[in-house]
């Protein structure tokens, strides 16, 4: 465990370095800035939270594809309870919502056998329709400002990290090392002071909440009687409930907290990310989390670095598009990186291959000034389509996971 | 035996009659939420999608619908799952009516290359996620779902900076329209001979006996030739394919690809029959609808041309709703639940089948 954590900090250092040397090329202030920082993080807390979602989902065998549809159910209900009994009780309907999102999927699925797939799009579709739906009603109600868009919720406090990045305890002023640290402009300890400066400052009570999730999901799903029995439902049903577990319930926990930790995801997109709901405001991120988890091979520590780099790409494309533009230098790096590999292996074609796609990208790099409008919002996807395509072969999902299971052996 | 056949028979009445109570229960629940009367709202949509014009605007809905549905189904029966229908769509229509505005073939030959163009375009989309799936290892779900985004951001930016045509102005960006050789003439002018009153607005789309011979196309393929049978070898029992000679991994990226061609074509019964251009008004989501066509379908042509008229039907009739103060969204509510009850009914009724010939079994040995 501790080697682990070694060869993590390692890595991120080495990126951090990296993303420095690029900011001193090109020029993009914004790619190690404290805004760019703290939005990151802003924006991996909703993944983190739709890949545990899916974690305990697919740990219990069900695949959960209907994420996507409980963060809109979540997204929809912190919006509409939000505005109108604060955002703690949004947050807590988006839960619940999510969660009633994750009992029709569980219905399907576990007591009726239906394909985990086919249950869970059918989700997506029927949570989308049925948002828009209600949302018309409150509109013509006259609540709404909009059928895409609910009034503003009032926000959630911040705190920050006491002595490192400023915030204010008891009336107590805390001084913000780390941003003067950022300020002067040194090449590397700037950068590192400024991203870590942006994600220990200002934090919302609730990033807090949802961070301290992972570890919990650790503690909850290996340390536990309750999680090793969920764990044996995905892993080998017949085997569990022959040893007195009861699969469906597990199978059920598994699912509804799924949908719950999603739906507070998407409460959280809703009331802390921006301040109010907005149709397609979920915009994939059910997804995108669901590749995190595969990332992070089914594991919470690595959905967190999935999300973080999910966020990060994200956050990027939110802020400024020349910081897109440098990320295609950061991709020549990684595909350097890798030809260099590829020829140390002896695999001299693909290596070759690596090198022709580095070479275009760096290309397109000096071709290209500025990225227009329309790319640059495609960044996300992007990087989840390049990061599982470069990480995806040695996956161990759980055993029985989405292989429908029926209590005696029918099928 | 003959039991066994009477009792099967009344399964398969008994799943979609239990899935019609409860997707009308959840849809007339819905309508009493806005407190109004379900009776009115469904004789309001009846009265409203039985004229002729809605009867036209409900075949050119579905038209779409069952090309794409199609699409999804090939994936299916070769246990895959093509999410990526809308952005394959997409991208054909957009290719197909850009290019396909830039030369002239004589009527039909036109037509054709418009349609190989965005067979190409929505094949090599699609192809992107079956490579990805069979060299990587990446879940054709999750990838499709990226390339879904990915064509939609794509889409935009080609139109607004190449594809646009200059020499109109117009608010609504398109690209130029297509030679009358390129337009795939409507069916009203036949109709009219059969008595067919015109409509406003009215026109049905000449895709539509594209799509249907595309049905047929589809039936013979997968259940009367080789490759069918490897297709849905590969998908119900690879390992079994794998041993009796397919190749399991040419199979999955040559079902990706060839769903992605049909796809392609989906998005062009209404830029060559209406708009004859790509422009910034093209319909969303058909790609997503045509997934619960197909799921309704059971990924049979016949089935899911029904399902496509159906959802067609509850669309355009649900316009109506807005006359008697109910949300027109109305139909999604009603759409989903009738897609997830008739998924689990399905499921119930084949399950109880096996339990049923089991029992049957256990009772034929006894004697």
């Amino acid at each position: 465990m501790k080697t682990k954590a070694v060869k993590f900090l390692r890595y991120a250092t080495i990126l951090v370095f990296v993303l420095a040397i690029i900011r001193q090329i090109t020029g993009a202030s914004d790619l190690t800035s404290v805004g760019t920082a703290s939005a990151a993080l802003l924006l991996s807390v909703p993944i983190v939270l739709a890949g545990l979602g899916g974690l305990f989902s697919e740990r219990s065998g069900v695949v959960n594809i209907g994420l996507e549809g409980m963060m809109v159910m979540g997204a929809w209900a912190g919006g509409m309870i939000g505005t109108k009994h604060g955002p703690w009780l949004g947050l807590l309907a988006a839960i619940v919502f999510g969660a009633v999102g994750a009992l029709v999927h569980a219905i399907a699925t576990i007591t009726f056998g239906v394909d985990h797939v086919v249950s869970g799009v059918a989700i997506n579709i029927i949570a989308m329709g049925l948002v828009r739906y209600l949302s018309t009603l409150l509109y013509k109600a006259g609540t709404w400002q909009g059928p895409s868009q609910s009034p503003d919720v009032n926000s959630i406090g911040t705190n920050s990290l006491p002595v490192l990045s400023g915030g204010n305890y008891f009336g107590w002023k805390s001084p913000d090392l780390l941003a003067s640290l950022a300020e002067k402009h040194w090449f590397f300890i700037s950068d590192l002071a400024a991203i870590l400066r942006g994600i220990t400052g200002d934090l919302s009570y609730v990033t807090v909440l949802a961070i301290a999730m992972v570890p919990l999901s650790l503690f909850v799903l290996w340390k536990t009687a309750f999680g090793l029995r969920l764990r044996s439902a995905g892993e080998a049903p017949i085997a569990a409930e022959s040893l007195g577990v009861n699969v469906y319930a597990m199978k059920y926990a598994g699912v509804l907290i799924s949908g719950g930790l999603a739906g507070l995801g998407g409460g959280f997109l809703a009331i802390v990310a921006a301040n109010h709901y907005q149709e397609n405001q979920v915009a994939g991120r059910g997804y995108i989390g669901l590749a995190a988890l595969l990332f992070g091979n089914y594991r919470p520590g690595g959905i967190m670095m999935g999300a973080g780099l999910f966020g990060f790409a994200d956050a990027l494309q939110l802020r400024d598009s020349a910081s897109v533009h440098a990320l295609i230098l950061l991709i020549v790096v990684v595909l350097a990186a890798l030809v260099v590999r590829d020829i140390r292996k002896g695999k001299i074609v693909k290596a070759a291959l690596t090198f022709a796609f580095a070479g275009l990208s760096l290309w397109y790099f000096m071709a290209v000034k500025e990225l227009p409008g329309q790319l640059v919002t495609m960044t996300p996807y992007i990087a989840t389509l390049l990061i599982m395509s470069l990480a995806s072969q040695r996956l161990r999902m759980p055993a029985a996971d989405g292989i429908p299971y029926r209590r005696g052996g029918l099928r | 035996m003959k039991k066994l056949k009477l009792s099967t028979v009344a399964l398969a009445i008994a799943g979609p009659l239990a899935a019609a109570v409860v997707s009308i229960t959840i849809s007339s629940l819905a309508v009493l939420a806005s407190h109004k009367s379900p009776i009115d709202a469904y004789k309001t949509m009846w009265d409203f999608g039985t004229t002729s014009g809605s009867l036209m605007q409900m075949l050119n809905t579905a038209t779409p619908y069952y090309i794409a549905a199609l699409a999804i189904a090939i994936t299916f029966r070769a246990g895959l799952f093509n999410i990526g229908v809308e952005g394959q769509l997409r991208l054909g229509a957009i290719f197909g009516a850009y290019l396909g505005a830039k030369f002239i073939l004589p009527p039909v030959l036109h037509i054709i290359a418009i349609m190989v163009i965005a067979m190409t375009i929505g094949g090599l989309w699609a192809a992107i996620a079956g490579y990805l799936k069979v060299k990587r290892g990446v879940s054709e779900v999750i990838s499709t779902i990226m390339l879904n985004s990915l064509a939609g951001g794509l889409s935009s930016y080609l139109l607004a900076n190449y594809f646009v045509d200059r020499t109109t102005n117009s608010n609504n960006m398109s690209t130029k329209t297509l030679p009358a050789s390129g337009q795939f003439p409507d069916l009203m002018p036949l109709l009219n001979k059969f008595g067919v009153e015109d409509q406003p607005g009215g026109g049905v789309y000449g895709m539509l006996v594209f799509a249907i011979a595309l049905g047929f196309v589809f039936w013979f393929v997968i259940n009367r030739t080789r490759f069918g049978f490897e297709l849905r070898a590969s998908g119900s029992n690879p390992i079994a394919a794998r041993f009796s000679g397919v190749n399991s991994k040419r199979m999955v990226f040559v079902a990706m690809a060839l769903s992605g061609a049909v796809a392609g074509l989906a998005g062009l019964p209404a830029v060559l029959g209406e708009t004859h251009a790509f422009n910034m008004g093209f319909r969303t989501g058909i790609g997503f609808s045509a997934i619960a066509v197909a799921l309704l379908g059971r990924n049979n042509p016949l089935g899911m041309g029904i399902s496509a008229l159906l959802f067609g039907f509850l669309e355009v009739s649900s316009r109506s709703l807005e006359l008697i103060d109910i949300a027109p969204e109305t139909y999604v509510i009603m759409q989903g639940s009738i897609l997830l009850s008739s998924v689990i009914a399905y499921e119930v009724v084949r399950r109880y089948k096996i339990t049923l010939q089991s029992k049957e079994l256990a009772k034929a040995v006894a004697e």
